[in-house]
């Protein structure tokens, strides 16, 4: 049997460790390496995880995640010279889901981006691409912005539909946020920056803390009731059923926002007045269409098939799958593909190569599970 | 009855008539709880003519597929259909109603070259 990758076949003088390593050894994780870091990829199983954060409450450690801080004058205009997003309109405490472009409007990274109180954006990137994203910022604002990376910052996101109750235990106020509305806290005295948002389709919050406290404060949280310690593993088949895209595999230099389904990122404002990288060809792709789209598709039967598959459409290659998996959820394959435009509508029949096998899947909306956002206190 | 296990992993059980070597073939505990929740299985069909070190099964757990090896050469006499219905069997019962297929040995030597269960116990203790 070929065996998944084993701590053995990695140099463990590349891989760092973050702040709460020994606690995931400490509950039995399974560690591997992940964005240049060793992670926990699952402690008593994905389904069994991926099935709890959907009916309670995951703690996930998303550490490996870079949390930037951009700050001067004009930040807002000069953020808005490298992102789509409407960044001068964020009012403080707000944040936006937003994407890192390249001169042709090709996607560097996602991320969020919040305003903080004092003028400032805070950043949360890819671990993956974090150093990238450091050095392309870096390059392209002005001496006059400042950028912080917060290395001595832990990053935690709780998910799942009794998350804020548990957090309002420990850090009270919190519950009052809603989806895409963050502020500062406290937890057992310790100063931190929670945000109603995450990554998985729940209900939930992350929480940024400070390093040397994140052993003891990810105890508190994990030790309220409905809480458990969740791995890497189901917050991708998690993020999957969400319908929501995963940078390096769903997004790429060769993907833009149009192509990817993420004009809800670009806001009437920028579209009318450009100004971002690529612009021009994002904008009219959006109004008339892009050559290729990301999709949703069920699988028939019960074999997965796995990003790099060719997608067929009658004896045609017409794209490939950047994700695939089985939702735990819905208890059937799932993937994600770029296919070409004329076969992206919802209902149409593809055939996917799996091992030179040809499998039967159909094109699906997303998100394939519905998003639990809270939205003005009320559940989406 | 007796049982020979591979470096990767997978278990092989030996049964010898007067005609035949018929060996029953599956993956250990310890492979199943790397792999973790098994959500597919692919078996070779009845007279699937396997050559050992190629590739006999396909395995898919939530996160992943993986290729599982021929351990021995032979030809298949039956594939486990139960797997088809039921994967988690892989997980739930590696060592018995998870087997993956039954075939007869092309040549018993290959056996010579293969762990007992000790052997492996002792090998699995240092991955």
């Amino acid at each position: 049997m070929s065996e998944p990758i084993t701590p053995d076949d990695i140099d463990p003088e590349a891989t760092g460790t973050l702040p709460l390593d020994q606690w995931h050894r400490d509950r039995g994780a399974r560690m591997v390496e992940f964005a240049g870091y060793w992670m926990p990829i699952q402690y008593d199983g994905i389904m069994a995880e991926h099935l709890w954060t959907r009916e309670s409450a995951g703690l996930f450690d998303v550490s490996h995640m870079g949390q930037l801080i951009v700050s001067g004058p004009d930040a807002a205009a000069e953020l808005e010279k490298l992102l789509p997003g409407d960044i001068a309109g964020l009012k403080p405490g707000r944040m936006r889901y937003s994407l890192l472009l390249d001169e042709a409007g090709g996607i560097l990274d996602d991320l969020m981006v919040t305003a903080r109180d004092d003028g400032s954006y805070y950043l949360v990137v890819n671990g993956a691409t974090k150093w990238d994203d450091i050095a392309h910022l870096r390059d392209l604002l002005p001496d006059e912005i400042t950028l912080n990376h917060m290395e001595d910052q832990a990053l935690l996101a709780l998910q799942g539909p009794k998350a804020v109750e548990a957090l309002e235990h420990l850090a009270p106020g919190v519950a009052s946020l809603v989806f895409m509305t963050a502020g500062a806290f406290e937890i057992d005295g310790v100063p931190v920056w929670i945000s109603r948002s995450g990554y998985t389709g729940e209900d939930g919050c992350e929480i940024s803390l400070p390093a040397d406290a994140a052993d003891r404060l990810a105890s508190l949280i994990a030790g309220q009731s409905g809480v458990k310690p969740i791995g890497l593993g189901a917050r991708d088949s998690l993020r999957l059923e969400a319908g929501l895209p995963l940078y390096g595999h769903d997004l790429d230099p060769e993907t833009n926002p149009a192509m990817a389904g993420l004009g809800f990122a670009i806001p009437k404002r920028r579209r009318e007045e450009g100004g971002f990288p690529g612009a021009d060809t994002i904008v009219a792709q959006l109004r008339g269409g892009a050559p290729r789209k990301r999709v949703g598709l069920i699988l028939s039967g019960r074999q997965p098939a796995r990003e790099g598959a060719d997608v067929y459409a009658g004896g045609e290659r017409v794209g490939a799958l950047t994700s695939g998996g089985f939702s735990p959820s819905l208890q059937v394959p799932i993937a994600m593909a770029y296919v070409s435009a004329e076969h992206a509508a919802p209902g149409t029949t593809l055939q996917i190569d799996v091992r030179g096998r040809m499998l039967d899947a159909t094109v699906a909306p997303m998100p394939f599970t519905p998003h639990r956002y809270v939205r003005e206190g009320k559940p989406a | 009855m007796t049982y020979y296990y591979t470096k990767d992993h997978e278990w092989i059980s030996v049964n010898s008539t007067i005609e035949d070597t018929v060996a029953t073939v599956g993956i250990t505990d310890y492979a199943q709880a790397q792999l973790g929740d098994v959500v597919f299985v692919e078996v070779p069909p009845a007279g699937a003519v396997l050559e050992k070190g190629k590739e006999a099964a396909v395995v898919e757990s939530v996160k992943a597929a993986s290729d599982v090896y021929a351990p021995v050469s032979g030809t298949v006499i039956e594939g486990n259909a139960a797997l088809e219905a039921d994967p988690s069997l892989v997980n739930t019962a590696p060592d018995s109603d998870g087997w993956f297929f039954k075939l007869t040995l092309s040549d018993t030597s290959e056996l010579d070259g293969l762990m007992d269960e000790a052997g492996y116990k002792a090998f699995v203790e240092t991955l």
